[in-house]
């Protein structure tokens, strides 16, 4: 018999450690599969970590890490709330997608309309649309007490085909041959959003996603509403107590994750994507959950996580041009990365006890 | 310090990153697939072709792709980074890498793309694509003779004009041979996800089909007919070893003379920018071998047609033919332009349903 046995006092150290640890076994394994796959270890893991960062090529693949980052680390944030107090938004994507949808409306419907305040404007509706399509699980669940998590997924999918549904009908580009498209941002200057400064990839979206890092820093740590929702997610009682109301709590936790999630569409749809396509959302989304427990659910855990995962997709793209290397060799590693993230997490904050015996 | 280089090498990208690329005298051609190379369909016959540019020129070209890669932001950086790593030539195989391509080639006034199955050119992006819907029309012939249930499945992709095309085509040539076709459509809206194309085939065969037609990728909708004791036709590849049985045959895309005749031109430096239909004629499209359940008098007619197809003596869109709602299109003896081919969003008379809206 193996047994799983909770450390009393698990090493706040080690805690803060295991992140490294994970990524240095995914080196290592991740290695050994490329050399199964008949390739050169080092240079496998040397091009996904070290060339996206300080390689030749870097001065383009650091802007494309931040472009990668941005949504990711913008959604996860959101996200961290929720976890903290034990509501469980999973349905990120479908945020995502009706934010952009929203707030790219918002924008085509102006169209061609020269004035400063449409993007602002977008943003807001984007982070609207977000929220508002968050709100619906979280009504579900005060009122009829609905799972949070099925609710908010099978949303990810109805916010999918209302998608293809604007993008085929109200939203096509009239000009655009009947492709399934909207206009593209490109061509419209008071809504898109562009690198503001060439070649770094940054854009209002990434600017915005440090300040909500800043912002959720603050929240989380120094706010009696970051207390609030520590407590009740590790002790729901005493924080009913303490006067914490917990429906509120899921609605401001469910908005917040909302919203966020809404903006990150609305950026990366005016930004990077360019224009509404049924091939928008890539699952940043999904990623983001990802990201915010690798993050430790700590704001600036997150901002690190954001970045390492979205090295690992840019030098991903690297292996595979480079040592012709199928795409799924990089979604094993990139698995393995979270899978060892949990597998070390375990063995921090428990003991492993094989036998009967009860130790004390 | 770091940042001031950052930013400066950054600038450095925009004033013209196109002189990297010729660092060696081998040829570096790039191709970017929009699902896995493993999908036995459109993406593996692109890499069919890459395949072929290796074996035609040897040691004069390096080639090097990415597969599934998503349309948008992710398509432009792996074209960026192919051009960093000094591709000469790059092809972008679906139609959503569209703007990342003209995007890129703006970065890369010396890397020579070329983008399939879109509009828009530039003085460095070529556009190709293949007059599929010539191949549908062969096989909407021999699924019009073939059916016993006179209900033909098709499971579409996305309502853009080149899928509307293929369901017309083959509804024209099915119609022509058999009055009581009637086709049912189910819109999967992907390219590639096997589970969705399985369903849909499933679904389809509830509703009657004993014929399955696909504008999707993988070869999932074959092993299901395959299982079901129907027949289905192979897309983009043979498909042969997904239904030995259920294959009647197939429309095969062949880019491999079009890949090497555009890679031979970028090493003799006559490339130009050009917009490329080739069909059955250049052998673009080809279709495979007939299944010998096909009795001999269809086969000799299907082949008839397709060699007719060939030669230009018929066209897929010949008139008299009337869109769904019964307004005339096409004259009798008129055939369809390209300009309307290239933008179809309508049904022709007898096609159930409505295009999706």
């Amino acid at each position: 018999m193996i047994r799983l046995e909770p450390r009393p006092d698990p090493s706040n150290i080690m805690i803060g450690l295991t992140p490294i640890f994970a990524v240095i076994a995914t080196m290592i394994f991740g290695g050994m599969l490329f050399v199964f796959l008949g390739k050169n270890p080092v240079d496998a893991i040397r091009m996904i970590f070290w060339d996206p960062v300080f390689g030749e090529h870097a001065f383009y693949y650091r802007g494309q890490i931040l472009v990668k980052a941005a949504p990711l680390i913008m959604i996860a944030l959101g996200l961290s709330f929720g976890f903290r107090a034990g509501i469980w938004n999973i349905g990120a994507e479908g945020q995502f997608i009706m934010g952009a949808v929203i707030g790219g409306a918002t924008g085509l419907a102006l169209y061609p309309l020269d004035s400063f305040l449409v993007f602002p404007l977008m943003i807001v509706m984007g982070s609207i649309g977000g929220l508002l399509w968050a709100l619906i699980p979280a009504y579900l669940k005060i009122k009829f007490n609905a799972n949070e998590i099925l609710v908010s997924l099978m949303l990810v999918y109805v916010a999918f085909n209302f998608l293809i549904g604007m993008v085929t009908g109200p939203l096509r580009n009239p000009d655009g041959f009947n492709f399934p498209e909207s206009r593209s941002f490109q061509d419209f200057p008071s809504a898109h959003n562009p690198e503001l400064w060439a070649g770094t990839g940054i854009h209002w979206g990434v600017l915005t996603t440090l300040g909500m890092v800043i912002f959720a820093y603050i929240a989380i740590t120094r706010h009696i509403f970051g207390f609030n929702v520590r407590l009740a997610g590790q002790a729901p009682r005493a924080a009913k107590f303490a006067g914490v109301d917990p429906n509120k709590m899921i609605a401001i936790c469910l908005g917040i994750s909302g919203a966020l999630a809404g903006m990150a569409g609305l950026f990366e749809l005016t930004g990077p994507a360019g224009k509404l396509t049924t091939t928008f959302p890539v699952g940043y989304g999904f990623t983001a959950i990802i990201v915010a427990f690798l993050g430790r659910l700590h704001p600036i855990g997150i901002l690190f996580a954001g970045l390492l995962l979205a090295i690992t997709y840019v030098g991903g793209d690297i292996i595979q041009s480079q040592l012709s290397l199928p795409k799924a060799s990089i979604q094993v590693f990139q698995g393995m990365l979270l899978f060892f993230l949990l597998a070390v997490d375990i063995l921090v904050n428990f003991k492993i006890r094989i036998g009967k015996g009860i130790s004390k | 310090m770091k940042l001031l280089k950052t930013l400066m090498t950054g600038a450095a990208l925009v004033v013209g990153l196109g002189g990297v690329a010729q660092a060696e005298d081998k040829t570096k051609v790039g191709f970017v697939y929009v699902g896995p190379v493993g999908d036995f369909g459109w993406s593996y016959e692109h890499n069919e072709g890459r395949k072929a540019v290796e074996e035609a020129f040897g040691d004069k070209v390096e080639t090097m792709y990415v597969e599934s890669v998503p349309e948008g932001a992710d398509s432009e950086r792996v074209m960026t980074q192919m051009a960093l790593d000094g591709a000469d030539l790059i092809f972008t195989t679906s139609f959503g890498y569209m703007d990342p391509t003209i995007n890129v080639a703006k970065k890369f006034p010396n890397v020579k793309f070329e983008h399939a199955t879109g509009y828009k050119q530039a003085d460095n992006v070529s556009t190709y694509s293949a007059r599929f819907y010539e191949g549908r029309s062969v096989i909407g012939h021999i699924a019009g003779h073939m059916t016993e249930s006179n209900t033909i499945g098709y499971i579409a992709s996305f309502p853009i004009p080149e899928v509307i095309r293929g369901i017309n085509s083959a509804y024209i040539a099915a119609q022509k041979v058999n009055p009581d076709v009637k086709l049912k459509i189910v819109w999967v809206y992907t390219w590639f996800d096997p589970a969705k194309e399985a369903d849909a085939a499933t679904a389809l065969i509830e509703q009657g089909a004993d014929i399955i037609m696909q504008h999707t990728d993988s070869p999932a909708a074959m092993t299901i007919a395959e299982e079901k004791g129907i027949y289905a036709f192979g897309q983009a590849s043979d498909m042969k070893q997904f239904g030995p049985k259920a294959r009647l045959s197939s429309i095969i895309d062949d880019w491999a003379p079009y890949y090497i005749t555009r890679t031979q031109a970028v090493m003799d430096g006559t490339w130009s920018s050009t917009a490329t239909w080739d069909g059955i004629k250049e052998g673009m499209v080809a279709i495979g071998d007939f299944s010998n359940d096909i009795p001999a008098d269809v086969q000799a007619s299907a082949k008839a047609l397709k060699d007719a197809l060939s030669s230009g003596a018929t066209h897929s869109f010949t008139g008299p033919i009337n869109k769904q709602d019964g307004s005339a299109w096409l004259a009798a003896g008129e055939t369809a332009d390209d300009g309307t081919l290239a933008g179809m969003n309508f049904y022709v008379e007898g096609v159930e349903g409505e295009v999706p809206n």
